[in-house]
């Protein structure tokens, strides 16, 4: 029983004593130690944005052909810093025609639900939440973020807030079904709902077993979060800053954080659910390494979708509801079909027989749905083609100077 | 039991940090209000009309098909949990459900409920 293979529970039961010693009952200790736990939880995740912010300014910056934030700090990693004294010590502008009270409530909804989801993140192997329905909680918390916005929306009174509230309604309810579709999948293939659960049932990580509900999940998360492609609701061009246009000091700070928290808490519960949570070589001698390893595939996941964020161009609002209801909604349902079914007919297989030939239906599908996308873009592209008659809108390609001097002529 | 407490401790941990940075924030920004600054921002032009429109309808059928399906997959939980213990005609019945649900989405489809216009 060394400081390094049980750190966490080691601590515990030294402040156990230390408050038991101080002779406080038994009920009293135990809310003390989940306090000291959870704000040391909580704290973690604020603090970890600090860095997520200097990152992805940076890698972002980098894909853009920039340098990105340089001046404070070496690598500008002071920047952050700075950027909290300044943020901490501007003024809070309350518009007169805001509805005051929810004005304040959302900014605070919306960062506090995703803290909370870390309240069930199996951080460490063994020690902490087995709680027996933490993925139907992650859902539940997280869908009040997006009240938030939507209440962030409606509260400012600007019109801009408000079609965000409205884009909001649409896209982040929307792109919960898939969401919430491939997440039952890990659900399933473990049989629990706690994620302590299901990152121990993963002899082999589901992202073999299910690639395309991993895949449906990212998407539908990044969806979720509204960042690039789906940032539809904070679209500068459209509706300048849309939700928090009216927002200033730390209540706006507040909302960026929570954007940021999202992006990583997405990465983390993808990580639990496909990617092995805390599992790699060592993890159950070394509980810290386990949090490292945790700490490493969430980051990836995160980087993904930063890369995504840097990469992709903003859709349109017809192709994402679209491409939620009538691709991902029923493709997770089929996933889901395929999951159970063969699951079923494979019970005595051993993990890894199960992973590949659930790999191989899963690549199987895959390739169908490609070829079926492939198909709808060209029967699309027949019937719409993009060279559109003279005078008419969706113009391919540019006059050419030839045809412009045959005009003049 | 025991993990609810915890939850309602991480629960009330999550809403207090951001409420303290708020405060103080409040505290040490400047308090100077004007008519001009707590202004409805419009990109330079006063605001015009009514701001708290009624929704599209259009919204309130994404929001209603939405509500169906998440009702169901709230079902569809507890079949995943006990899949396990469940023999193949429970699954079967699992499936059926799916099959239903996915008979909503085409009917919702097919009335052009998901037609953005």
């Amino acid at each position: 029983m060394g400081l390094l293979s049980h750190p966490i529970t080691l601590v515990a039961d030294w402040l156990r004593n230390l408050f038991l010693g101080w002779g406080l009952s038994q009920g009293l200790t135990t809310v003390l130690l989940y306090l000291i736990a959870a704000i040391v939880v909580a704290s973690l995740a604020n603090a970890w944005v600090i860095f997520l912010i200097w990152f992805e300014r940076k890698i972002v910056g980098r894909m853009q052909d920039r340098i990105g934030p340089n001046r404070v700090g070496p690598y500008g990693l002071l920047q952050p810093f700075a950027d909290l004294i300044k943020i901490i010590t501007k003024e809070i502008i309350f518009p007169d025609k805001a509805d005051k009270p929810l004005y304040v409530i959302a900014p605070l909804l919306m960062d506090a639900a995703i803290v909370a989801i870390w309240a069930v993140i199996p951080l460490v192997p063994m020690v902490g939440m087995d709680f027996n329905v933490a993925a139907l909680y992650t859902i539940a918390v997280g869908a009040f973020a997006t009240l938030g916005i939507i209440l962030a929306g409606w509260s400012s009174n600007n019109k801009f807030a408000l079609v965000s509230a409205f884009r909001t309604v649409a896209q982040m309810i929307s792109y919960e079904v898939p969401t919430v579709l491939a997440l039952l999948v890990p659900v399933l293939l473990a049989g629990t709902m706690s994620l302590q659960g299901i990152v121990e049932a993963q002899h082999v990580w589901y992202i073999v077993l299910a690639p395309l509900a991993f895949v449906i999940y990212f998407i539908a998360s990044v969806a979720e979060v509204g960042r690039t492609p789906f940032d539809l609701l904070e679209a500068e061009s459209e509706i300048v800053a849309g939700f928090h246009i009216e927002y200033s000091g730390m209540l706006f700070a507040t909302f960026y954080v929570g954007d940021f928290l999202h992006a990583f808490t997405i990465g983390m519960l993808g990580a639990v659910l496909f990617l092995g949570g805390w599992r790699g070589p060592g993890a159950e001698a070394y509980p810290l390494l386990g949090l490292i390893y945790l700490w490493i595939k969430a980051f990836v996941v995160y980087f993904i979708g930063v890369w995504v964020r840097g990469t992709l161009p903003r859709l349109r609002i017809d192709q994402m509801m679209n491409f939620c209801w009538k691709f991902l909604t029923p493709l997770a349902l089929i996933l889901l079909v395929e999951a159970a079914v063969v699951d079923r007919l494979l019970l005595g297989f051993t993990p890894w027989g199960r992973g590949l030939v659930h790999l191989a239906i899963n690549v199987f599908i895959g390739a169908l749905v490609i070829a079926y996308a492939r198909a709808y873009d060209n029967r699309r592209k027949r019937e719409r083609p993009l060279a559109a008659k003279p005078g008419q809108y969706p113009v391919a390609h540019p006059p050419q100077p030839a045809a412009a001097e045959a005009q003049s002529d | 039991m025991n993990n609810w407490l915890y939850i309602a401790i991480f629960l009330f941990v999550s809403i207090v940090m951001p409420t303290s940075l708020v405060v103080i924030g409040l505290l040490l920004g400047p308090k100077r209000p004007n008519p001009i600054k707590t202004d409805t921002y419009e990109c330079g032009v006063q605001t015009w009309g009514e701001t708290w429109v009624q929704f599209k309808i259009q919204y309130y059928l994404f929001a209603l098909v939405f509500l169906v399906f998440d009702i169901e997959v709230a079902f569809l939980y507890p079949w995943a949990v006990a899949y396990k213990a469940l023999p193949l005609f429970a699954v079967l019945e699992g499936v059926l459900f799916i099959v239903l649900l996915t008979a909503a989405l085409v009917y919702a489809w097919r009335k052009g409920a998901l037609e953005w216009s």
